[in-house]
């Protein structure tokens, strides 16, 4: 019973956990508008969501060093949700070096918060249907 | 929890961009300071931003590293009766450049809305987390 409440909360969980993750590199986006040489990164939602969740095509899952040595450091591959962050592409160029647009970062921002605040929406619906179905 | 990793990006950007205004004000307060406590005319104080790593899974806040006194030239004022002129009769003046600070505190204001906008997002999105089974 309780692994079936499990299953049915796990895509809720893990996409919530990636629409987090990605708010955090949005907000670090943010906050380096003005950083010299930062470049702004991202995830892409899709597909980091399919690795999350096993359904990716190819089932080696994200990209990883092979460590031969306990003390080789460990590769930037992926992160625990097996999110692969990359690096945004450049729109217009600016002396510094940086990477960061101010419209797009904020556009995804918001993007991202309101999908948040779906799928919280979402969850909450799941939670009153279910104590809807267990009441006496 | 990646949102509350948001709290402190959001938070280290609107530190540094307070210092950033800081540093105008001070430079714009000074623009005409002809001699300090070392006689020395003031100099345009800028920061340095640097990214710096905020938890443990690639969120990156700001931070400011140094501050720097510019290296732009100081104005030279024609005023043969002060007594800080030289034998020319120039007097040194301090390098600030007000257009430049002024288009600075712009920016930093700009960026400390933002980012304090990024806070509220990131708070409302907690409290909605926490609402959820209620």
């Amino acid at each position: 019973m309780i692994s079936r409440l499990d299953n049915e909360f796990q895509f809720s969980q893990t996409a919530l956990n990636l629409r987090a993750y990605r708010q955090e590199l949005l907000a670090s986006n943010i906050a380096n508008a003005d950083t010299p040489h930062f470049k702004a990164r991202d995830i892409d939602f899709k597909s980091s969501l399919q690795t999350a969740l096993g359904q990716s095509g190819n089932s080696a899952g994200p990209l990883e060093l092979a460590q031969t040595s306990e003390r080789h450091l460990q590769g930037e591959g992926g992160n625990r949700f097996g999110a692969t962050v990359k690096y945004r592409n450049e729109y217009q160029s600016s002396v510094d070096g940086n990477t960061v647009n101010m419209d797009v970062e904020r556009a995804a921002f918001a993007e991202n918060a309101i999908h948040m605040e779906a799928l919280l929406t979402f969850v909450r619906t799941q939670f009153k249907d279910l104590s809807a179905a267990v009441q006496p | 929890m990646s949102v509350f990793n948001v709290f402190s990006i959001a938070g280290s950007a609107l530190t540094a961009q307070s210092a950033r205004l800081n540093a105008v004000a001070s430079n714009l307060a000074n623009a005409d300071s002809v001699a300090n406590s070392n006689g020395q005319p003031y100099r345009a104080k800028q920061v340095v931003f640097a990214a710096t790593p905020v938890g443990s899974e690639g969120g990156q806040g700001v931070r400011v590293t140094q501050v720097v006194d510019s290296a732009a030239p100081l104005r030279l004022q024609y005023d043969p009766q002060s007594p800080l002129a030289n034998e020319q009769g120039y007097v040194s003046m301090p390098n600030v450049n007000v257009v430049e600070e002024m288009v600075n505190m712009i920016s930093a204001s700009r960026a400390y809305q933002t980012n304090a906008e990024v806070m509220n997002t990131a708070k409302s999105l907690l409290l909605k987390t926490l609402a959820i089974g209620q």
